[in-house]
């Protein structure tokens, strides 16, 4: 793989360079999280979580719970994904009282691929792109009212994602 | 000076639906590069979208979200001519933030 | 199981070629009749001008993905960057601009062009090379990122626009058309394939985990930007993808024989409008 930043523009490098200078000197003034939600810290974003290889153990490190499984949970996936590099993925539920959305991916190195927090107000749908490093079970989590929900969509991965 | 954040808020009715795609390598840390070396981890970890001082949506990313990533959702409350600001933070800690208008 | 796969393609591959006019004297427009009519009868479902969108247009599966990624494509960023490149001035003050009818903007579906005075195929990519060194800058390397975002980044000043290749009257012209001809229709490599083997042959089915595009059109949505690669590659670089997928040894990019079958390709798509850039698995 060539220099990965060849096609990254200029104004680019220079943030990357100056976030390489050290956290201190870039820091928390214009250009990063606002200061109120401090969330540019360990605590914002769940490092255990993301370590984890397993549903159980993603669940119980990112919500403290277990989920059950609910027809209410909308997960749109492809059957056979055309690259597992970039697949679309989108979840979404009419439940009342969502306030976070999860998608695990079974099989890959590390289960939790992404998680999103929904305030009052926003929506409970979200559509993204992830890696699947090979064929496996995807499962969208929502929580609401304190509960987790979740379904499970099989898709076939026949390039892996993560550059092999 | 352009930012690595593309936005696009479309304001429909009562709900603003917003789109972003955001330059960034999101390398998972599982891929070598030509001379064999793993290319470290190097991927976005929360990205915060807000409306009117209020966050509308968070994201919390591992490194299995695709490069380049992309994030579609929508929220109440916005506006035509609204600012709706975009700001995220990587596991090297840098970072990067843009305002864009609701149209 | 793929051997058997690879043995079936290869019988069908040396099925008579019907469009490949061997001992006849060159017709362009007969060729173009000709091969429209067997893609369009082959496929009654695809709207012509669908072609041009490869695999898409052969699969409801992909092509479902395919919108939710072109929706907000990744190539963006790229395309950005083309146009900043586009804009920037050689050291002597002149621009791409100065090189290109309607300074350069929205003329990507006019190459490749039979050039008189050198006799030879010039493809987009040799054109804004021959550019950059009649304005004193070193040529690109015609597979890497620089040429790939240039490329872009016309192209897509040109989506919507019909393909817009014309074969003048100059036997060298005729001829370049048909030794492009000739390369598509002959086998090479390990594999013995022509391209016509996947993508007159086999449109829309699997050789391993892919699903074939059709020739017609195939060169309107490049370049392209591919998952595989995470990134935007050239014409140069997918035709000398494809070589190699056949266990074929790559020509150099933009070779005498890459250019002539990129001019006759492009002729065969003449009408189709450009697609590029796109995206591919």
């Amino acid at each position: 793989m060539s220099n990965e930043f060849s096609d990254v523009p200029d104004h680019t490098r220079r943030i990357i360079l100056k976030g390489a200078a050290g956290l201190a000197a870039f820091g928390f003034t214009a250009g990063a999280l606002t200061s109120a939600h401090a969330t540019a810290d360990a605590k914002a974003w769940p490092a255990d979580a993301f370590k984890q290889k397993s549903e159980a153990d993603a669940l119980k490190a990112l919500y403290g719970k277990s989920a059950e499984a609910s027809d209410k949970v909308n997960l749109d996936a492809p059957e056979i994904a055309e690259n597992g590099a970039v697949v679309p993925i989108a979840v979404a539920t009419t439940m009342p009282g969502v306030t976070g959305i999860a998608i695990m991916v079974l099989e890959n190195p590390y289960t939790l691929a992404a998680a999103y927090k929904i305030p009052e107000g926003t929506e409970a749908s979200v559509a993204c792109r992830l890696k699947m490093a090979k064929t496996s079970k995807v499962v969208a989590i929502v929580e609401a009212g304190g509960k987790l929900f979740s379904a499970t969509k099989e898709v076939k991965v026949t390039v892996g994602g993560c550059g092999g | 000076m352009a930012s690595t954040i593309r936005v696009r808020a479309i304001a429909s009715g009562d709900t603003t639906q917003v789109q972003s795609l955001i330059n960034h390598p999101m390398d998972s840390g599982f891929v070598k590069d030509s001379k064999g070396q793993i290319i470290p981890p190097h991927h976005i970890e929360v990205v915060e979208f807000e409306h009117a001082g209020k966050v509308v949506f968070t994201c919390l990313w591992g490194p299995a979200v695709s490069k380049d990533p992309y994030v579609k959702f929508s929220f109440k409350g916005g506006k035509k001519g609204d600012d709706i600001k975009v700001s995220w933070v990587d596991n090297k800690g840098q970072s990067d933030s843009t305002v864009a208008k609701i149209q | 199981m793929l051997r058997k796969t690879l043995i079936a393609v290869a019988i069908l591959a040396g099925a008579a070629q019907p469009l490949l006019a061997a001992d006849k004297a060159s017709d362009p427009k007969a060729d173009f009749k000709a091969f429209r009519e067997y893609f369009t009868k082959r496929f009654p479902k695809v709207a012509l001008d669908d072609f041009v969108n490869g695999p898409y247009s052969m699969d409801a599966g992909l092509r479902k993905q395919w919108e939710a990624i072109d929706a907000f494509p990744p190539y963006d960023f790229v395309v950005d960057k083309g146009k900043q490149m586009f804009a920037a001035p050689f050291k002597n003050g002149k621009t791409y601009g100065d090189c290109f009818p309607n300074k350069g903007v929205g003329i990507r579906q006019d190459y490749p062009q039979f050039d008189a005075k050198s006799g030879q195929v010039i493809t987009l990519d040799v054109a804004l090379n021959n550019c950059r060194e009649a304005n004193g800058e070193k040529p690109f390397d015609y597979n890497k990122d620089d040429m790939a975002a240039l490329t872009a980044y016309m192209a897509f000043t040109s989506r919507g626009k019909p393909m817009n290749i014309t074969i003048p009257k100059d036997p060298r012209a005729l001829a370049a058309y048909k030794k492009g001809e000739e390369y598509f229709y002959t086998r090479r490599g390990q594999l013995n394939f022509s391209c016509a083997s996947c993508h007159v042959q086999n449109p829309g089915n699997h050789i391993r985990t892919e699903v074939l595009a059709p020739a017609l059109g195939i060169m309107n949505a490049m370049p392209i930007y591919r998952s595989t690669w995470g990134g935007m590659g050239t014409v140069s670089r997918r035709l000398r993808t494809c070589n190699s997928q056949v266990g074929a040894e790559p020509l150099p990019a933009e070779s005498d024989e890459y250019r002539n079958v990129e001019y006759y390709l492009s002729y065969m798509a003449n009408g189709l409008p450009i697609s590029g850039p796109g995206t591919r698995p």
